[in-house]
């Protein structure tokens, strides 16, 4: 295996979680198992996709995410904030006034994500001319999908657009700008909102770079909480900041068909929510499709707007940014605002400072680096599933049966772990009843059984 | 390891099965990308060409820690001139296949370009077995 540990956002709070397993069952990359009653994550499998986050009714599932009062550690607090943000409060709350209340909690610095979106996309449209011979390139904007790539569709590593996200961009430029402007770099600290927690992860170990652009990551849900409360509390705001809004065509990035309408290509697509991407991955891996030329994959249904961490519904969320975008648009053509920003007289800069070190793949689908090894457990799985009842109960705690006989070939579980098997052993008497209670027991914690016996 | 699947006359929605299962008993054994890709390129082309031309057929997957053979074979009108299928654009498809974005003639050049090993044995009104393999070292 390439390498195993990665950080990931998305914890299990074993205090809360009740081994409920939907969050196993629901787990797009099989990577999640109940062991003494608790759901676990196995690190190598996971993609930080969320999908667990959004079935988990106890709420055991959560995001971590830095300590707000980090910010405070320095002088220049800077928020990177995407345009998703925005889209989250109702009408009547004005783009300035968000920006506004952002430097009251405690801020002195606000910029908009997508403020770099347009620089991101002329390297994109650049990429693509240059690397026609790997055809379909994948965006690498969403890095749920980078991980799900690098995991389960390891052909496609050199397919993946080697270049940084807007966040870094955008980052990058304001710490220059800081920088010029006299600021000491230690003082300077950039915190971005996240709508999700694959961006978390993104941010704690980079894929294909040594050190992330930003200093700290917040969690979109708490960001918001802290605005609309302030907001509730004052209706005063200090009018006099100005939302520095980023050009009309660039904050629908985060958007499905964000990138694929400001890319040139012939062919492209726009695929969003997991399991899609999934589907579509597995035809442009057999060579399904024909001269694709570019990728647009989102891990969340309505890409960033059904992000984990966002309040409210995703469509909505959509509708409001797409009204913002269309305002900005009218008030660019008469002249109101400019579509030139400060950002672009950095463009070469950031050019400079785009690229990323080459995405290796990293497969959880490889049984051992040794062949014969890996061909060993490959009959051993073959053998044991042909045993196992193919009902995809779940009572082993694992996700199905393909999944347990996996567990067993790589000695993470026993077969007598399947309720049918312990059946057969119990009626030719290679297993006792209490035996197979202390099975039940092992994955699905004594609580549970003993409940069984108490309520009969 | 031996596998097999079946090929049903026209059901081009499910082309791909084969070649989808034997790609993911491949990853498992950390065998290249590139000759992944190969052998998965390979059979689907030749599910496709089953799927379009016979009555159905069987698709017998053979594995082993150096190689994987495929074999499909079909019960079906046979190839007439197989130097001439062997051509590049050259194509029996119906109209109503090439409809459906298959049968631009590039089959059998394509699996011959994929695979180390290629077999065809073809008897016209009886059907046709290919038998490819790709070497894993």
């Amino acid at each position: 295996m390439t390498e195993n540990f990665f950080y990931h956002a998305l914890k299990i709070d074993h205090k809360i979680c009740y081994g409920c397993s939907l969050c196993m069952r629901n787990c797009p990359t099989e990577a999640i198992r109940v062991r003494n009653g608790k759901a676990t994550i196995y690190g190598n499998k996971c993609v930080d996709c969320g999908e667990c986050y959004k079935v988990c009714p106890s709420g055991a599932v959560y995001v971590a995410q830095d300590d707000f009062d980090n910010i405070y550690n320095f002088k220049y607090r800077v928020v990177l904030m995407p345009s998703v943000f925005l889209g989250q409060f109702s009408e009547d709350i004005r783009a300035s006034q968000v920006y506004s209340v952002i430097k009251e909690i405690g801020f002195t610095h606000v910029i908009e994500v997508e403020s770099s979106a347009m620089t991101h996309t002329k390297l994109t449209n650049k990429y693509i001319s240059e690397h026609q011979d790997k055809k379909p390139l994948i965006s690498t904007f969403c890095p749920a999908v980078v991980r799900l790539i690098q995991v389960k569709f390891p052909s496609l590593v050199d397919n993946l657009i080697s270049i940084k996200a807007p966040v870094d961009f955008t980052s990058i430029y304001i710490r220059k700008k800081l920088i010029d402007e006299g600021a000491d770099p230690k003082e300077i600290g950039i915190f971005y909102i996240t709508p999700c927690a694959a961006k978390i992860a993104a941010t704690k170990s980079p894929v294909g770079e040594d050190k992330s652009t930003v200093d700290g990551v917040l969690n979109m849900d708490t960001m918001y909480n802290m605005v609309y409360k302030q907001i509730k509390q004052h209706k005063e705001y200090d009018k006099s900041v100005s939302a520095n809004d980023a050009p009309s065509d660039s904050i629908l990035f985060a958007l499905t068909n964000g990138e694929k309408r400001l890319t040139d290509c012939r062919k492209s697509f726009a695929i969003d929510e997991i399991h899609n991407v999934m589907d579509f991955l597995e035809k442009v891996e057999n060579d399904e499709i024909e001269d694709l030329d570019f990728l647009e994959l989102r891990a969340c249904d309505e890409s960033c707007a059904g992000g984990i961490l966002t309040c409210g519904n995703r469509f909505m969320i959509n509708d409001r940014m797409t009204q913002r975008a269309r305002k900005l648009a009218e008030r660019e053509r008469n002249g109101e605002t400019s579509r030139k920003k400060a950002i672009y007289s950095e463009e070469d800069f950031l050019i400079e400072n785009a690229s990323v070190a080459k995405i290796l793949p990293r497969s959880m689908m490889v049984l051992d680096d040794d062949i014969s090894v890996a061909f060993q457990k490959l009959t051993r799985i073959k053998e044991i599933e042909a045993k196992l009842p193919q009902t995809d109960c779940n009572v082993c705690g694992a996700p199905s049966c393909h999944a347990l006989a996996e567990d067993i070939a790589c000695d993470e579980a026993k077969l007598s772990d399947c309720v049918f098997i312990q059946r057969n052993l119990e009626m030719r008497n290679s297993l006792s009843v209490e035996e197979s209670v202390e099975i039940l027991k092992k994955i699905w914690g004594e609580e549970k059984i003993k409940d069984y016996v108490f309520k009969k | 390891m031996h596998n097999e699947f079946v090929v049903v006359e026209g059901d081009f929605s499910n082309a791909g099965k084969a070649s989808s299962e034997i790609k993911k008993t491949l990853k498992q054994l950390n065998i290249d990308n590139q000759k992944i890709k190969k052998i998965v390129v390979a059979v689907y082309e030749a599910e496709v060409n089953a799927i379009a031309h016979a009555y159905g057929g069987t698709i017998f997957v053979d594995l082993d820690q150096e190689k994987i053979a495929v074999t499909i074979k079909d019960v079906g009108p046979g190839i007439p001139d197989l130097d001439k299928a062997m051509t590049v654009g050259f194509s029996t498809a119906s109209a109503k296949v090439r409809e459906m974005g298959f049968g631009a003639g590039m089959g059998l050049p394509n699996i011959k370009n994929n695979v180390d090993e290629l077999e065809i044995k073809t008897e016209v009104g009886v059907g046709t077995e290919i038998k490819m393999v790709v070497n894993f070292l």
